[in-house]
């Protein structure tokens, strides 16, 4: 299990950084997504893999019976689901305006903040 | 009582975002701002004496222990960098009561401004990894809203630049703190310490090691990975740029401080040397990277990265006298370049530019405002007697101590040439006269006062840790001295003596 864990974990990022050479920003975007996944899946691994039991705690006792996956790297990866989310539509609505503004989504064309002379 | 003390200065800006928010229809909303600037620095102040008086402080949130609950934490570098941000929280947000226009206001400014701060303030003070994280994130989405608010041109293709650089910086160190815990099987802080050391693979934590390098480097701007910065600096409004520059590098020098001092400490002559080099380089690349710019903002964004090279060496050098002028330097550093930003605003409004080509004459027109420019200016290259003169004093001698020639070279070579870039700046805005004419620049009486009295009170700031360095010496000493014996900080954690 974790060893396909890794694996996919690999195919991810590899084509999170394909996707994030291009010079198109939603291209760049897409891979972003693509990696962020990635890294939570690392989390997810991190808590080892254990088939079985959800950590619940039966009603009147203090503690789970019996060996359970451990709850806390899901709670980080929910956590960091959450957040990524936010910054990801901010980051949406901000190649959206930058689109409408700039008319182009060609990162080697988006000059507007350098000197005049390096424009193009 | 004492998790009040820490829990205060991350309350207090919260709690003033959302009644600015709720007044930024009407003008006193503005007002708001500068009233919870005032109490998070009382705060801050506070926790400052607890500190002094007690030594390191540390609180449970919600009485979960430690290392399962969340915790707060503040010794001596923690505190110091809390007041720092009070400071020129301070001074933005009076700042902004001259410069930033209804319509800004109207957008939530002063609401996102206070979470910026809260932001920071929560990273300086929490004990636990993946908290940093999320301080990190409340951090960076305050920025993005800040740097883009207006939304010019200029802005939004800065923001494109900043948002995409800083959100791989955030992937990365979250994959860093994933694995970690696996290695480790915690995120507190203090019980990490043990745990990598106790750790099987220390091959793994040295890799981990390098994640966390990579995704603070961008947060701190240093060799390789600072391409943002000079991107986006010079476009927001001068307050919104004043915090930047003052703060935001700086928390990612803060967290390369504590994480390695505290917990990556088991390879230094892998990590620390890997440090060092990016750090001369740092200097280098950021000091001649200046040279070449003629706008006054984007000098000054290159400045923050050659600056920033001091201070990740202080780290990287490893030792007592080495840290001391690190935590020494990030102080100076925040409150001269934050005033450096402010200044360029009042430049820009006198004069009508930023771009050094296209203004002029402010000596002439306003001969106070040119001795409130040299005052940060030359604390930036490093003349005695001003704060920036001790800093780059203690990193140099750290490293003639350890005999690098070398790098002691280049740490005064980066001042020299620091001078170079200031009396370029002086010589096109101040001395020339203006291109359109003699009367093309406006005398000082034109700039609101609440523009002026921030930039004079960091200037007497500035010249105040420059001549009584006595007693910033001795807390950044002991700073370093708590960075590089954490028996303390641990045993205030975790309650017990590791």
């Amino acid at each position: 299990m974790e060893a396909l864990t890794a694996l996919i974990v690999g195919l991810l990022v590899a084509a999170s950084v394909y996707l994030m050479l291009a010079r198109n920003f939603m291209r760049f975007l897409f891979g972003l997504i693509l990696l962020s996944n990635a890294a939570n899946l690392v989390i997810f691994a991190s808590g080892r893999m254990t088939p079985g039991a959800p950590a619940l705690v039966p009603y009147g006792e203090d503690a789970p019976l019996g060996a359970v996956g451990n709850a806390l790297p899901q709670a980080l990866v929910l956590t960091a689901i959450v957040i990524g989310f936010g910054l990801l539509a901010f980051t949406l609505a901000l190649a959206f305006e930058a689109y409408r503004r700039l008319r182009t989504m060609d990162s080697d064309k988006m000059r507007y903040a350098e000197p005049k002379e390096e424009r193009e | 009582m004492m998790s009040w003390l820490l829990v205060m200065p991350i309350a207090i800006p919260f709690a003033t975002a959302v009644v600015a928010y709720l007044m930024r229809m009407s003008p006193s909303g503005r007002w708001v701002s500068v009233f919870g600037s005032v109490l998070s620095l009382i705060a801050s102040i506070a926790l400052l004496v607890a500190v002094l008086e007690h030594g390191v402080i540390a609180a449970q949130m919600s009485n979960w222990e430690a290392p399962f609950g969340i915790t707060l934490v503040a010794d001596f570098l923690g505190v110091v960098m809390v007041v720092i941000t009070a400071i020129t929280g301070l001074a933005t947000a009076i700042y902004a009561l001259g410069e930033i226009p209804e319509r800004l206001e109207k957008l939530g400014y002063h609401a996102l401004f206070q979470t910026l701060i809260a932001g920071v303030t929560g990273a300086f003070l929490t004990g636990d990894v993946f908290n940093l994280y999320v301080w990190f994130e409340v951090m960076l989405i305050s920025s993005f809203g800040l740097l883009v608010l207006g939304g010019s041109r200029e802005q939004l293709d800065a923001g494109i630049k900043y948002v995409a650089l800083n959100l791989v910086s955030t992937i990365v160190f979250l994959a860093g703190i994933g694995m970690l815990y696996g290695v480790a099987g915690t995120l507190n802080m203090a019980d990490l310490r043990e745990a990598v050391a106790n750790a099987e693979n220390q091959g793994l934590v040295t890799v981990i090691a390098m994640l966390f390098m990579v995704g603070f480097g961008v947060k701190a701007a240093v060799f390789p990975l600072f391409f943002w910065l000079p991107a986006s600096y010079h476009t927001p409004s001068f307050a919104v740029s004043a915090v930047f520059a003052g703060l935001l590098t700086k928390v990612g020098v803060y967290a390369l401080m504590r994480m390695f001092t505290l917990v990556f400490v088991g390879d230094i002559g892998f990590t620390h040397e890997i440090l060092i080099w990016v750090s001369v380089l740092t200097m280098l690349t950021g000091v001649l990277g200046a040279a070449a710019q003629t706008d006054f903002r984007k000098i000054l964004s290159f400045h923050i990265i050659s600056q920033i090279g001091y201070m990740t060496l202080g780290l990287a050098l490893f030792t007592p006298l080495a840290l001391m002028g690190g935590v020494f330097y990030l102080v100076h550093h925040i409150i001269v370049k934050a005033n450096l930003f402010l200044v360029s605003g009042v430049a820009n409004k006198l004069a009508g530019h930023t771009d050094l080509n296209r203004i002029g004459g402010l000596y002439k027109s306003s001969p106070f405002l040119a001795a409130l420019f040299v005052i940060p200016a030359f604390s930036l290259a490093g003349f005695p007697p001003l704060s920036g003169f001790w800093a780059k004093y203690l990193i140099v001698k750290a490293s003639i101590e350890l005999e690098a020639w070398l790098i002691a070279f280049v740490a005064l070579l980066v001042g020299l040439l620091t001078i170079f870039s200031m009396t370029k700046i002086w010589g096109e805005a101040f001395w020339k006269p203006h291109p359109k004419g003699d009367d093309a620049a406006a005398p000082l009486a034109a700039a609101p006062v609440a523009m002026l009295a921030p930039i004079i009170a960091l200037a007497a700031c500035t010249i105040v840790i420059g001549l009584f360095a006595q007693p910033f010496w001795v807390v950044a000493e002991r700073a370093a001295a708590e960075l590089l014996d954490p028996a303390g900080y641990a045993a205030a954690v975790l309650g017990r003596l590791p």
